[in-house]
């Protein structure tokens, strides 16, 4: 069954169109990531399927039921919000019970909800705190039961991670991915980091100027982009792009190489001076100058190549990828 | 920054400002209040003197308080200024809400109408409320005064208020409607505990001229059973002799219950609670 599909979704404000013309479905039980850089429509594109804003046109559908015109509480959904939004005036136990007091669920099953997510989510302790007395991570797990307790059809994240320090941001990425997999529920999960995209993701979706880019699986966008944008946009550090004339004389396309898939080698298709080096123990990134261009290289384990260093690179001839003028993949 | 502040020369400038302001402030409350326990002679003689075992005297209270309708006229004054203060903050809150939450038409000229009354002294369309009043039958009510002063209140409230509306997080108010919770219980539970301060502030704001009004008890509720408390000092003060013992006395009692509103309202103004909703 489709948890959620979308038909010629377009949302505008005024004369601004945000959104044009998305179409989507999630599979029951997928993690869907909306990924893009600021302002590409994705938490609007959220906001739509939660109904906190009306779409222009086109169609909503959640488990196979048309949603257009019903209000978000009844929707069968729950979010998380970047900001957690929790309610200072409850306790942690009166915030994830709140929606079901709404929805007139009988006192022993609301508790019995309750436990189960708070022991989920290890919240056991702080269940008759109030927001103000816990720490970042554990207000973000907060936000989380009050979702889980909903039992939703559908769970909206709305960059749930971004406001988490770089360590808490990892383990609560890898607690949302057990989550997905214990819940086995569908969920879709709004960001702009790519990283937190390729991990969670089941199905991608890349998300530009309020249109679609392409939409597919991490590996898959890796592998095969459509376009120049989901290839610099997927990957860090992210895809080279020069003209292809440097490598091939009189080619107008652009060429595309992962800094991964450049080699040192002293024949190699390119030379340049390095400029920058940053050791990272597992990998070393180089930045070099290749007349005029910028180019990043990442060589696996350590290297001992120094700053002004002159350094030929070479590539697999497989490996490139080919944009034309629109920026469109070239096969 | 930091060294400006704990510099003992501008942290000296900055106390002598404040504790000359504060001097000059307080001081007409100070000779009021002094004068007010001193004999009619005394006050004449040396009204900046403090009083003494010669010149102290009761005589102004007591004037007050056998006057006997005295505590009517305060009850009048709480009465109105209370009830006033709760409609501009009910109404300014929620017509704040609306403006800064809902996108419809005419929003921003709404807004504008509701704050041009700031600049319009409500007084220029004294005659005609007093003909509404008459043609509605309030005058001589208290309720005459506390729909006037509502809608003299609403104005800044509204436009302070739907300010401070704006920046109470989206989020907060989505997760709410998430969740099933009613406009109502969103604006009530979840908005209002949070512009807390703001509301504090309006109420300040309002309270004093409110309470301190003349012209409107004077014209629309000047019976004897709607006297407020400055309309009702004024029997002491006549056009050729005026009881200042009894005037004095009146008006120190007529601090009191605006400070202790004040003391609650400013304890809201400086505690927060917003910690812990949102990051």
């Amino acid at each position: 069954m489709t948890a959620l599909s979308l038909t010629n979704v377009c949302k505008s404000f005024g004369p601004v169109e945000v959104l044009k013309d998305i179409n989507l479905d999630v599979e029951d039980g997928e993690f869907v990531v909306f990924v893009g850089p600021s302002g590409c429509g994705k938490s609007t594109l959220l906001r739509v399927i939660a109904g906190l804003e009306d779409a222009t046109s086109g169609e909503i559908n959640i488990a196979g039921e048309q949603v257009n015109t019903t209000p978000p509480a009844k929707r069968g959904i729950a979010m998380v919000f970047q900001s957690y939004a929790l309610y200072p005036h409850l306790t942690v136990r009166g915030n994830m019970a709140l929606a079901l007091k709404q929805a007139k669920v009988a006192k022993d099953e609301i508790e019995a909800r309750v436990q189960e997510a708070s022991r989920m989510l290890d919240l056991g302790a702080y269940l008759d705190r109030r927001p103000s007395e816990l720490s970042g991570g554990q207000r973000q797990r907060v936000a989380i039961g009050r979702a889980i307790v909903r039992q939703p059809k559908l769970f909206l994240f709305d960059e749930p991670l971004s406001n988490l320090d770089a360590a808490l941001r990892m383990n609560t990425r890898i607690e949302i991915a057990n989550l997905h997999r214990q819940l086995s529920a569908s969920m879709i999960y709004v960001t702009h980091d790519q990283t937190e995209a390729m991990t969670l993701a089941d199905k991608i979706v890349v998300l530009r100027d309020g249109r679609v880019e392409q939409i597919g699986s991490p590996m898959e966008l890796y592998n095969d982009p459509a376009n120049q944008f989901v290839a610099g946009f997927l990957g860090a550090p992210s895809m080279n792009f020069l003209p292809a004339a440097r490598v091939t004389d009189g080619d107008p396309r652009t060429l595309g190489i992962r800094p991964e898939d450049i080699t040192l080698s002293a024949e190699g298709q390119l030379k340049g001076r390095v400029t920058h080096v940053e050791h990272l123990g597992g990998d070393t990134n180089l930045i070099v100058d290749a007349d005029g261009l910028t180019l990043t290289v990442r060589l696996f384990g350590q290297s001992n190549v120094a700053v002004d260093e002159t350094i030929g690179l070479g590539f697999a001839p497989e490996k490139a990828y080919y944009f034309d003028a629109e920026g469109q993949r070239v096969r | 920054m930091h060294k400006a502040r704990t510099n003992p020369i501008n942290l000296f400038a900055m106390h002598g400002a404040l504790i000359l302001y504060t001097i000059i402030a307080l001081f007409p409350v100070f000779v009021i209040l002094i004068n007010s326990f001193k004999t009619r002679k005394a006050i004449f003689r040396e009204p900046l003197a403090l009083p003494d075992a010669d010149t102290f005297s009761l005589i102004g209270y007591q004037t007050v308080m056998k006057q006997g309708d005295f505590f009517l006229y305060f009850q009048n004054s709480l009465i109105v200024t209370v009830a006033s203060l709760f409609f501009v903050l009910l109404f300014g809150a929620m017509a704040a809400f609306a403006l800064a939450e809902y996108r419809f038409k005419g929003n921003l000229w709404m807004g504008l109408y509701l704050a041009l009354g700031i600049m319009i002294p409500i007084r220029i369309g004294t005659v005609a409320i007093l003909e509404m009043m008459v043609a509605t039958g309030l005058v001589n009510t208290l309720w005459a005064l506390i729909l006037v002063y509502t809608a003299q209140g609403l104005p800044l409230a509204v436009f302070i208020l739907s300010e401070f509306m704006r920046q109470v997080s989206d989020d907060l108010k989505n997760a709410g409607r998430i969740d099933g919770l009613s406009e109502y219980t969103i604006f009530f539970r979840l908005v209002l505990p949070l512009v807390r301060p703001a509301m504090a502030t309006v109420a300040v704001f309002n309270m004093i001229p409110i309470w301190n009004d003349l012209w409107f008890p004077l014209i629309l509720a000047p019976a004897e059973e709607t006297k407020t408390l400055t309309l009702g000092s004024q029997v002491f003060i006549g056009q050729f002799v005026t009881d200042w013992n009894a005037v004095l006395s009146a008006l120190s009692m007529a601090i009191l219950p605006v400070l202790i509103l004040y003391v609650i309202f400013s304890r809201q103004l400086i505690r927060g609670i917003t910690s812990g909703a949102v990051k």
